[in-house]
């Protein structure tokens, strides 16, 4: 078993040289997969039978969705990782994700808002889907805080790693008791993508979409990462040589 | 154990009683915050009984979050959060203890008060009991959960309160749901056993739970 | 394709459908500029301190 692959794992300067092999392929691949993605379900994807055109924005509404709710998990994984094996990375990981994952559960948010004006008439409603995306916004937004309030880099680290494993073990409760909430107060559930059988016209380019997103996230979050581990190791002389050369 | 556990909650009820404000702030806070509510939305009963159950909940969740803010932060200042982290007892029986006080300052007499207020919101006597239930899980769930964000901001000087609201409201949302449903639903004449169960089960999570991510926060914010 | 106006209108939910795609368009940007403009912002950084230090 190597854990020499592992450990290499937690080495700045490894993950750079790294991730920089990747990142042409990695932008080349989403930014096609989205251009795809994006032609296939604004022009030549059917529109539904019930809903018309506005059914266009589920292909961007639940990549963002789907996203919104793996990026907590990985923050909760990057929490773990950085508290059991004390990698630095993971922490660089979780500081980096945050805010990714937060403007995707906006992207959600408001493009949900938006696809419930022509579907149900209002800008906002309290079904059990959107609801449970605001609560995930919230938990986004104390994760950010909680770090930007620490001053101490370590500490902030440690506390937003617990922060994010309290709010994962929290979430299937969070979500379980708002669906729950959800039959309580509204008789009749409209869910806005689950429709008996949509048909591979329909679906495909959505996995392009929900792939594109997903390629798009690792591409920005390596950029970050990239970043911020250029700005903490910075006296680091392999640090100096590549900024030197990249000037 | 049992002695040591009798001696800490001693103390803390002793810490308690210099500081009444303490106590009684939270409570007053509640009763205030139910007020507003007649006074902004009108005193006719229909609305104030059908908003009553979520009044007298959010108004309880805002209370205990106020009262949590200090939770551990004089034991941080004085030094004997450092002690109880280096000590040989296990931090979450420490822990256990320090959020049982809370509920019994805090919780406990948010219930007691609640079914007075309930009858300025035009509660019924018949859903009396199931208020009080419900609170009474509740509150404990409150506690426990609202603790682990205290100990996560321990070391914040300035607005620790806010960011504690701000982290702690999200994961209040099902005891909210599970207290207010209980409630709707005793209005109705409709059993309510299975909510009580249902936050029985909350509460015994947060129970096993919680203190292990409070004992983690404290340890890190001790470590600074 | 063939028809713009009938595209731009996206049978009357145009509104719509293009400001969600047009918000998430911007939104991708205000993703992908703190990085790309904070690198290039170190890398100057670091031009500075070597012209300033006689390297």
């Amino acid at each position: 078993m190597s854990w020499t692959f592992f450990h290499k794992l937690g080495s700045p300067k490894w993950f750079y040289e790294i991730s920089g092999k990747l990142l042409p392929w990695l932008a080349l691949a989403s930014v096609l997969l989205l251009a795809i993605g994006v032609v296939w379900g604004l022009f030549y994807a059917p529109e539904d039978y019930q809903q018309g055109n506005s059914f266009r924005i589920i292909y961007i509404h639940v990549p963002a969705a789907i996203l919104a709710q793996s990026c907590y998990m990985m923050l909760a994984v990057a929490g773990i990782v950085g508290l059991v094996w004390r990698m630095k990375l993971a922490d660089v990981a979780l500081q980096c994700a945050a805010p990714i994952g937060a403007w995707m559960t906006f992207v959600a948010l408001i493009t949900g808002s938006i696809w419930g004006k022509p579907t149900w008439g209002t800008y906002w409603e309290w079904d059990a889907r959107l609801t449970s995306m605001l609560i995930l916004l919230f938990l986004y937004f104390g994760i950010i805080a909680l770090r930007m309030a620490i001053s101490n880099r370590d500490t902030a680290a440690k506390a937003t790693a617990v922060m994010a494993i309290v709010g994962v073990v929290n979430i299937p409760i969070i979500k379980y008791s708002v669906d729950w909430w959800n039959t309580l107060h509204q008789p009749a559930t409209f869910t806005m993508t689950e429709k008996p059988a949509m048909p591979p016209e329909m679906w495909l380019p959505l996995l392009v979409m929900v792939i594109a997103f997903y390629g798009l996230f690792a591409l920005n979050l390596l950029l970050r990462m990239r970043l911020e581990v250029l700005r903490r190791e910075y006296k680091a002389r392999w640090v100096r040589e590549i900024l030197e050369k990249s000037s | 154990m049992r002695q040591m556990i009798w001696l800490l909650l001693k103390r803390e009820w002793q810490l308690t009683w210099r500081r009444p404000g303490d106590l009684l702030n939270p409570l007053i806070f509640f009763a205030m915050v139910i007020t507003l509510f007649p006074l902004a939305v009108g005193p006719e009963p229909q609305l104030l009984q059908r908003m009553a159950s979520g009044i007298i909940w959010v108004a309880a969740l805002l209370a205990t979050l106020l009262s949590l803010d200090g939770l551990f932060r004089s034991d941080f200042e004085d030094g004997s959060l450092e002690q109880w982290v280096l000590s040989p007892h296990p931090l979450t029986l420490l822990v256990l203890v320090k959020v049982l006080h809370h509920w019994l300052m805090c919780g406990l007499l948010l219930v007691l008060l609640a079914p007075v207020l309930g009858l300025m919101l035009a509660l019924p006597w018949s859903v009396m009991p199931t208020l009080c239930l419900t609170l009474l899980l509740g509150t404990a769930v409150l506690s426990l959960l609202g603790a682990i964000g205290a100990a996560l901001t321990v070391g914040l000087k300035g607005s620790g309160s806010m960011l504690l609201a701000l982290l702690i409201l999200p994961l209040y949302i099902p005891v909210l749901i599970l207290g207010t449903g209980a409630m709707d639903a005793a209005l109705q004449g409709l059993p309510v056993l299975g909510y009580l169960l249902w936050l029985g089960c909350l509460a015994l999570l947060a129970l096993s739970l919680a203190p292990l991510a409070i004992a983690a926060g404290l340890r890190i914010g001790v470590s600074e | 394709m063939s028809n713009l106006p009938d595209v731009l209108a996206m049978g009357g939910h145009g509104v719509y459908v293009w400001s969600a795609y047009g918000i998430t368009a911007t939104v991708l940007i205000l993703l992908f500029l703190p990085p790309i403009l904070g690198k290039r912002r170190l890398v100057q950084a670091e031009a500075r301190r070597r012209r300033r230090e006689g390297m």
